[in-house]
Parts: C-alpha cells; structure tokens; sequence
C-alpha cells in the first residue's frame, strides 16, 4: 500500500507537485497517468525519499520509506533505468543491490532469468544495453527482494512490443498476488491495458482518479454526423451538455454527456443524420489528457 | 483442477511467509561499497594502479638514482609522489560517481541514510589508503632489497616503523581531503580539479606569501593544512605540530565535512 497525503514540492517559485493526495491499494496495479513535465517522476522521488518534499506526506507500507529497515526488501524501485554505472555489468548491478539486502547470489540468478536476460548478455556491461535491456535489468532489481509494493516510473520506455505485453502480465500477476503496484506512464493506451485504477495528473496537480471502469463509464456518448451545427443546436435546446470530440479525426464528432438513446432521440427530432452513435468508451478519459497535454505544450510554447 | 492453480500461484506468492526485514548492517554496507571500488573496469584499472605506479618508481629509482642513495628512503619518497596524486582521486572518485554515474538513485533508496552511506565509504578509503601504502611500501622494500643486489651496495633501512606510520597518516590525510572535496562538489571533475589546486597550486603560493609576509608565516602552520602536514615527513612531530595538524585539519576537514554531509542529507538525488 502506498499513501501520498497533501504532498507539495516547489523550486523556488515554481510547483512541480502540488497538494496531491492518492491511494495505491494492495491487489492492483495503479497506473499514475500525466503528459511530461506533469510532476510524476517528482511525485515518486519523494515517495523513495530521493527529493524532500515540501509539504505533506508519503508512505510506504505504513512508513515512512527513510523508516524501512531494508527497503529494497518491502518496496521494488525503477526509476531510471539507465542511472547505472555504465561500466558495470548487468549482473554485477544485480549482485550490488542483493547484496545490500543481504540476500543470496541464487536470487540474481533467478531474477536474470525472469527478466531473459541471457547469461551473456548479463555479462556484458551496461554501457552497451539497449535501453529494453535496462529497462529488464531495471525491473529486475526491482523484484529482487520480493517486495510486497513496486514503484516503477515509465518503465515501459523502449519496451518493444513482446516486451510491453511481457512486463504487462508480470505486473499483473504480481497484483493478482497482492502485490500493490504504481507505475507511471505518459501514455493513456499504455496504461490503459494494464491499470486497474488510474491517477491522472496535469501540472502538479490531480485531475482525475479512481477505478479505470469508473473514470471510462463517465464518458458519456461518442455522435458523429456531418452537420455539426445542426445537432449542436438541438443539444443546447434539449439542455444536454457536451464538448467537440477529438475522438476522430476531423471535426466531426461531439461528446455529449447523456445516454446514446437520448442523444439518438434528439438527433432524430432535429432531423440530422448520423453517422455514428455510441458509447465513449474512454474518449472523456481520453479527451481530458489531450486537453492537459495540448496545455503543456502550449505553455511549452510561449515559454 | 484447483489444487494445480494453487500450486502454481504458491511459490511465487508475493508475501510468502519470512522474517521481518532487520535494518541493514554497516558492515555489509562497507562490503558492498568495497566491491563498488573495484568492479568497473575504471575503478579496477585505478586500484590497479596504485601496484604498477609503485612498481613504476620503484625500478626508476634503481635505474636513475645514483648507487649512494640507493637506501629504503628514496625508495619511499619516488613511491610517495603517484600515490599522494593517486589516492585522494581514489578517494573523491568514490563519492562523485554516486552523482556523475546516477547510481545514487539506487544506491540511496536500498539504503535510504545516506550518511551510512558516506560513513561506509569514509571507512572503505581509510582502509584501501592504508592497505595500498602498506602495499607500496612492501614493493619499495622490495625494490631497496633488488636495487642493492644488483649494484651491489650495502642495504639502507633508514626509514623506521614510526616515520612509515606518519607517512601513511600523512597519505591517509590527503584521502581525506580528496574524500571531503568529492562530498562537498558531488562532481568528479570539480573534486579532482580542486585537489589540484589544494596540493599543487596553493602550496608554493602560500610559501611565497609566508616569506614575504610575517603575519602569515606565524598563521600558515595553524591554517595550511598541506604545510602542516611536512611535519609528519620529519620523522618525529612535537606536541605543537600535532596541534598545527588538529586546528588545520579541523578547517580543512571537519568543517567542510560536515558542510558537505549537511547538504548531501537535504539535496536531491536525481
Ligand atoms: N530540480 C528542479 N528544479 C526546477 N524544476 C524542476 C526540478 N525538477 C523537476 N522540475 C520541474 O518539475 C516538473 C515536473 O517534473 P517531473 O516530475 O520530472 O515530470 P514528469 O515525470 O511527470 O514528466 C517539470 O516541469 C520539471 O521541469
Ligand atoms: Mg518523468
């Protein structure tokens, strides 16, 4: 179990994590969802103790993570995979880090072997990984003390495909186990396929979060048609709330938050044709990140 | 059916039973920073070449030094200088590279004190600057003894048990600024330029200053650490040189040491 509690972190005038408060529960995999720049690597530092916060709180099991015995054996951290000495081997790094936790040189074996990574490739030194392979590595070590809770920050990061699905199933059978496990990512499909509940930031702060059915289901209905004008019209008489979808791609669609039935009978009533009517599946949740990122980058741009 | 599921999910059960985590041993911290010393190919080749430098001076001093002064002391001094380069290197290469190589990031987090972290390395160089001029000083026996034979002058022992022990406080010492500079500017190249600078630019100019200005030649022993430490050099310190050696080293180690720890505890690893 991981708690952040009202956890704030500026530099100098600026605040890069603010007030954020989210749960990630044991059993499920928390997907922490934000364009860059939005605070998450931030967030988890201060989580592991590596950036002091603010304000606020963050714990680990319970604890503080400064108050953890032998953290590597409560809590697996990926952060950056490729923070590691590059003339290491991948196997001496696995070696480093069991031996901090006190555990046995059979541990990296196992390890090395759950992550395929082949004998000689684990010979090999760092420098020389793609960043799949420490991204595997970075994994690896993370799972070494077989901690209950695993913090991993984008680690799906130059995973190819086979390795995506790879790390998905792992990540999954490790919450159907118990395990609580919060992994960010920049990417809504990403994340998508795997979380169970999502936390979605934007600029420091919290825009959304809960369950992923949840946070889907209120997305109202997808309607497509090619007189826009029209329907929108019609919306408004009949009071339905509603934005332009960036679902498709042109300007086509609308989202509107009713039912597809109602949205159906209305459009009907107005005589518009459509094109498409259905359920949004996901396209609020997927709306809103557009949004916070077409933010970032335009803030990026007058910057 | 069942009963296979359950064997399957068993073993690899996230929480199986085991003892509650104990916290982690400084010993095993100092041998885990011990092997971090030796186990890139740079961190071997520089450990590596405290053998070959001392090898290195040694057969120059039989090859170059005239047959008279072929005695365990010139051995000594030519041995002396690479490692007086050398170890402080060692010394602050093993701080930097937690920054410059990012292995903070892991090395903090499986032991998220980092003063344990420091100390350990503090222990680990006073350690390998002690075992490395002991190591030094076998190969310049070695040397006086080879060095003897082959011009076939009589065996110089004129360094003592008590003047080798200055000489490896004094190299110690020099660590120990090299280790300071590497808490203090966290950057490898920053520590090594400022070593420089501290034993091989200030030196002659607070000499100079000292020839030429009373009330500096009446500080310099107190304040100039790198003078204060000639005294160990001589074979025999007095009580007040010792004092020299405590109030220079409190300002040039003690005070940044803790300056430099201080920050290291509230920076961000990243
Ligand atoms: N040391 C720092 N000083 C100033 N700003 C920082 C510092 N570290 C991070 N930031 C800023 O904080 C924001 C959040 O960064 P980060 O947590 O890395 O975002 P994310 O991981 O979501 O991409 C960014 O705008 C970044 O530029
Ligand atoms: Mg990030």
């Amino acid at each position: 179990m991981i708690k952040v509690d009202s956890l704030t972190k500026k530099y100098g005038g600026f605040t890069a994590v603010d007030d954020v408060c989210f749960t990630a529960r044991p059993g499920r995999v928390t997907g922490f969802l934000g364009p860059n720049g939005a605070g998450k690597s931030t967030t988890m530092r201060i989580m592991v103790g590596l950036t002091p916060a603010t304000s606020g709180i963050a714990e680990v099991s319970g604890r503080r993570f400064a108050d953890l015995p032998n953290p590597g054996l409560e809590v697996g951290v990926l952060l950056d995979a490729s923070a590691q000495h590059a003339g290491r081997t991948g196997r001496e790094i696995l070696t480093i880090a069991a031996r901090t936790m006190g555990l046995s040189t059979r541990r990296v074996d196992e390890m090395l072997e759950r992550v395929s990574l082949t004998p000689e490739e684990s010979g090999r030194r760092v420098r020389n990984y793609s960043l799949g392979m420490r991204q595997r590595l970075g994994i690896a070590t993370a799972l070494l003390g077989e901690p209950e809770v695993l913090i991993l920050d984008e680690p799906a990061n130059g995973l190819d495909p086979a390795g995506i699905r790879w790390m998905r199933d792992l990540l999954r059978g490790y919450a159907d186990q118990g395990g609580t496990v919060l992994l960010s990512s920049h990417l809504l499909h990403e994340i998508e396929v795997i979380a169970d509940d999502l936390v979605v930031i934007g600029q420091g702060r919290i825009v959304a979060q809960g369950t992923k059915a949840e946070l889907l289901a209120s997305a109202g209905t997808l309607v497509r048609t090619s007189d826009v004008p029209t329907l929108a019209r019609a919306l408004v008489d009949a009071d339905l709330d509603f934005v332009e979808s960036a679902a498709t791609a042109g300007a086509d669609a609308l989202r509107v938050e009713a039912d597809p039935e109602l949205v159906g009978q209305v459009a009907q009533r107005a005589g518009v044709a459509l094109a498409e009517l259905r359920a949004a599946d996901g396209a609020g949740l997927e709306e809103m990140f557009l949004e916070l990122t077409a933010e970032t980058q335009r803030e990026g741009a007058a910057a | 059916m069942t009963a296979t599921t359950v064997e399957t999910l068993e073993p690899e059960a996230v929480r199986a039973a085991r003892p509650a985590p104990t916290r982690i041993p400084m010993s095993r911290i100092m041998g885990v920073e011990l092997r971090k010393s030796f186990d890139t190919r740079s961190g071997f080749w520089l450990m590596a070449s405290i053998g070959i430098l001392a090898v290195i001076a040694t057969s120059a001093t039989i090859l170059f030094a005239p047959d008279d002064e072929l005695t365990y002391e010139s051995f000594a001094t030519a041995i002396g200088f690479p490692m007086a380069v050398l170890l402080p290197i060692i010394a602050a290469l093993s701080v930097t590279s937690e920054w410059s190589q990012r292995t903070g990031l892991t090395s903090f987090t499986l032991v998220p004190h980092r003063g344990r972290v420091i100390v350990a390395k503090l222990g680990v160089t006073i350690g390998v600057g002690v075992v490395s001029m002991l190591v030094a000083a076998a190969i310049g026996a070695l040397g006086n003894v080879v060095g003897t034979a082959i011009t076939g002058t009589d065996t110089v022992w004129n360094v003592s048990v008590a003047e080798l022990a200055y000489i490896i406080l004094a190299s110690v010492l020099g660590m120990l600024v090299g280790f300071t500079l590497g808490v203090l500017m966290r950057s490898s190249a920053a520590a090594v330029v400022g070593y420089f600078v501290y034993g091989f630019a200030l030196p002659p100019l607070s000499m100079m200053l000292a020839a030429s200005q009373d009330w500096w030649d009446r500080l310099q022993p107190w304040v100039d650490f790198y003078y204060a430490q000639g005294s160990l050099y001589e074979g025999q310190v007095s009580g007040t040189e010792w004092a020299h050696l405590g109030v220079a080293g409190l300002i040039w180690l003690v005070v940044p040491l803790t300056i430099g720890l201080w920050s290291v505890l509230r920076s961000e690893v990243k």
